[in-house]
């Protein structure tokens, strides 16, 4: 009896999962495969893929530039997300407790950039950052820096526009879970002998967990793999994984060693994404095992 | 001796609104001591001002002889019972009660101890690796109890710890937590706008209304002798006169004029004199009920009047008693087997009849506090005589 009702609860499961089945194999998984297995075929003279199967591109993933642009985009990601979630967390925080006016004013103006052009944002950060900008004038003038140094074109001026596009969407999830969550806890660990920092990292924080992870990734992984920012504000000193990708198939026309790349850079997001999506389940799984038992 | 706790004149003001009212208040070590009152009058803003989450604007909070009111909540010697219990989500049953002994920093073997023997004082030590998703209502509160009893507070703040169970548990966990007052011997303070609670709970309660409180007192006194129309009403039914002093006799009695019934025999409780307008407070279960007149000494009043209204509920009947404008609540204990006598009916002629002595003065009377007491809809005529929206005090 048990059994039946077990097998008929997974005929249920999969009678309602198979259309996001069949999305993700069609949109995601069969595109993948195909780059990783573009990664193994040669190339020919006209920029296309040639027949038959190659570990070229293997052997040239082994080139001496690559190791530090990796180190570069990993720390620039990892520097992005900590920036980011450093940011958000307040401001979700306080966009939560804020009253109702404030609160839906406070969301539009997080949302409002999307209004205008990613593109558009990022030449005006150009603009801004530019020897003669605002920016740059200003900081002079106030003595901060001196007229020599350069605010665009490095690492610094990539971070900065990184962190400026990728905040709403840490800002968006963690504001949601900070709006879910129940600020009577703050005052039950007060009462307990909290004190306020305490009361915020140890139920606040956890509080809002699911949202943090999500966070996380949705700023980490597009930031692995950016590469209009380094693009437009970054300097030959400033490239990422992503500018290299785009190298290969705009001005070298090698197929197989962009999608060398690429496969590089989908197992550098795929494999802390599956870690995370590993660590929320066994705490998830947690709650529904020990129902079943009583 | 000094009191163990104490409000001394403290007033808060959230925007244009008075939510506590230079309240005085003061709390003996070891009492069962309710705030009772309906939602709105200042109940849990008074306990809020004592845990620490607000702050007054004017007066202060002492504890066992120490100024409290500006210390933050982490650092007051009590600890509270949140309405829906506040437990955390993401921490297990013994981690919600180890948390206060953690942030203190005690050595694991003593947390380990402590909660263990706390475990086995709520008798869920099987229940302990859960979180608090998976456990009932009940059970929640009893966590709730023993996180908050573990860290040994002077004082525990219950803010209506019951509200949130159905009729059946909210008895049983009454009881439980009479039991635990009785076990820890700690001051509680608890906050409830259910008059039942607090009547068979406390030792004392203090009646709230409007951010004052109108009146402290054991049980029994504050609905025997209410000495306010909205305690009177809040608490229990009653029926409310207003009548004038014509003449005193002998033994503190005297006569008061009421409009529509004939002079009314009452104790004097406080000293008044010919002419003053008083209010008068008689609860159901004090008048009598009968078909004939009943033969009673002069120290009762014993009216004519004619049943409206019946309600049957096994132990006791409710019946509404028409007297020209008055129209009485009654309540008669079925003390005897009721099918043996003949119970009266609806319509029937009655005589209404109550000891002198049974009338309770009060100091203070408003209007709008009738609409507190449980009427059927009125049929025809008025309710009661006219109302003043206070009278003179005179003691």
């Amino acid at each position: 009896m048990e059994a039946r009702i077990a097998r008929q609860k997974k005929k249920n499961e999969w009678l309602v999962t198979w259309p996001s089945l069949l999305w993700l194999s069609l949109l995601f998984v069969i595109p993948t495969a195909i780059v990783f297995m573009v990664a193994f075929k040669p190339t020919d003279n006209y920029g296309g893929i040639g027949p038959g199967w190659t570990l070229e591109t293997l052997r040239h993933l082994v080139n001496p530039n690559y190791p530090a642009i990796i180190w570069r985009t990993v720390t620039q990601s990892c520097l992005t997300t900590l920036i980011c979630i450093l940011l958000s967390v307040p401001a979700g925080y306080f966009i939560a407790r804020a009253n109702r006016p404030w609160r839906q004013l406070l969301l539009l103006l997080v949302i409002v950039p999307f209004w205008t052009s990613f593109l558009i944002r990022i030449f005006a950060w150009k603009i801004l950052l530019h020897p003669e900008g605002l920016i740059k004038r200003t900081l002079v003038f106030l003595h901060v820096i001196g007229p020599e140094v350069s605010l665009l074109y490095n690492s610094g001026a990539v971070l900065l526009v990184m962190v400026y596009t990728f905040l709403p969407f840490a800002i968006l999830p963690i504001y949601a879970a900070a709006e879910k969550f129940d600020f009577h806890l703050l005052e039950a660990a007060r009462d307990l002998g909290a004190h306020q920092w305490q009361a915020f990292f140890r139920v606040f924080i956890p509080g809002i967990r699911r949202g943090l992870l999500t966070a996380i990734m949705v700023v980490f992984i597009p930031a692995l793999g950016s590469y209009v920012i380094p693009d437009i504000v970054g300097g030959p000193n400033a490239e990422m994984i992503g500018n290299k990708i785009a190298q290969r198939v705009f001005v070298d026309r090698n197929l197989p060693q962009a999608s060398g790349l690429s496969a590089l850079l989908i197992l550098a997001v795929l494999i802390p994404l599956l870690a995370v999506l590993a660590l929320q389940r066994s705490k998830d799984r947690a709650v529904p095992l020990i129902r079943e038992d009583a | 001796m000094s009191e163990f706790l104490e409000f001394d004149g403290v007033s808060k003001n959230f925007g244009n609104l008075r939510a506590v009212d230079q309240v005085s208040l003061s709390v003996r070590k070891g009492e069962f001591f309710s705030l009772l009152g309906p939602s709105g009058c200042g109940k849990t803003t008074l306990l809020r001002i004592l845990a620490g989450f607000e702050h007054p604007d004017t007066g202060r909070v002492l504890l066992n002889g120490e100024d409290i009111t500006a210390l933050p909540p982490n650092r007051r010697k009590v600890n509270t019972i949140f309405q829906n219990y506040a437990l955390f989500p993401h921490l297990t049953v013994r981690e919600n009660i180890a948390f206060g002994l953690r942030i203190a920093k005690r050595p694991r073997l003593q947390i380990d101890e402590e909660v263990g023997h706390m475990l086995s004082l709520i008798q869920m030590e099987d229940q302990a690796h859960k979180k608090p998703s998976e456990i009932s209502g009940g059970q929640k509160q009893r966590v709730a109890v023993a996180r908050a009893l573990i860290n040994k507070p002077q004082v525990l703040l219950l803010d209506e710890p019951l509200a949130a169970l159905d009729l059946k548990l909210r008895q049983r966990m009454s009881l439980e937590l009479d039991l635990i007052h009785d076990e820890v011997g700690i001051t509680f303070l608890y906050v409830t706008h259910d008059q039942g609670e607090a009547m068979s709970l406390s030792d004392r309660i203090a009646v709230m209304n409007h951010g004052r409180i109108e009146q402290v007192g054991i049980p029994a006194e504050i609905y025997e002798a209410p000495r306010t129309s909205f305690v009177a009403a809040f608490i229990g039914d009653t029926n409310f006169f207003e009548g004038q002093v014509t003449e005193f006799c002998s033994g503190d009695y005297m006569r008061l004029s009421i409009d529509g019934l004939p002079d009314v025999l009452c104790f004097k409780d406080k000293p008044l004199q010919s002419g003053n307008l008083i209010y008068l407070s008689i609860r159901p279960e004090k008048f009598h009920i009968s078909r004939d007149r009943p033969l009673l000494d002069d120290r009762h009043n014993c009216l004519p009047g004619k049943v409206e209204d019946v309600i049957y509920l096994g132990t006791h009947t409710r019946y509404w008693v028409r007297i020209n404008n008055h129209r009485l609540a009654v309540i008669q204990q079925h003390s005897r087997f009721l099918l043996d006598e003949k119970p009266i009916r609806w319509e029937e002629e009655v005589w209404i009849s109550w000891h002198a002595d049974d009338g309770f003065m009060l100091d203070r009377y408003s209007e709008s506090d009738e609409t507190l007491i449980g009427l059927p809809p009125e049929k025809t005529g008025q309710t009661m005589g006219p109302a003043e929206d206070s009278i003179e005090k005179d003691s």
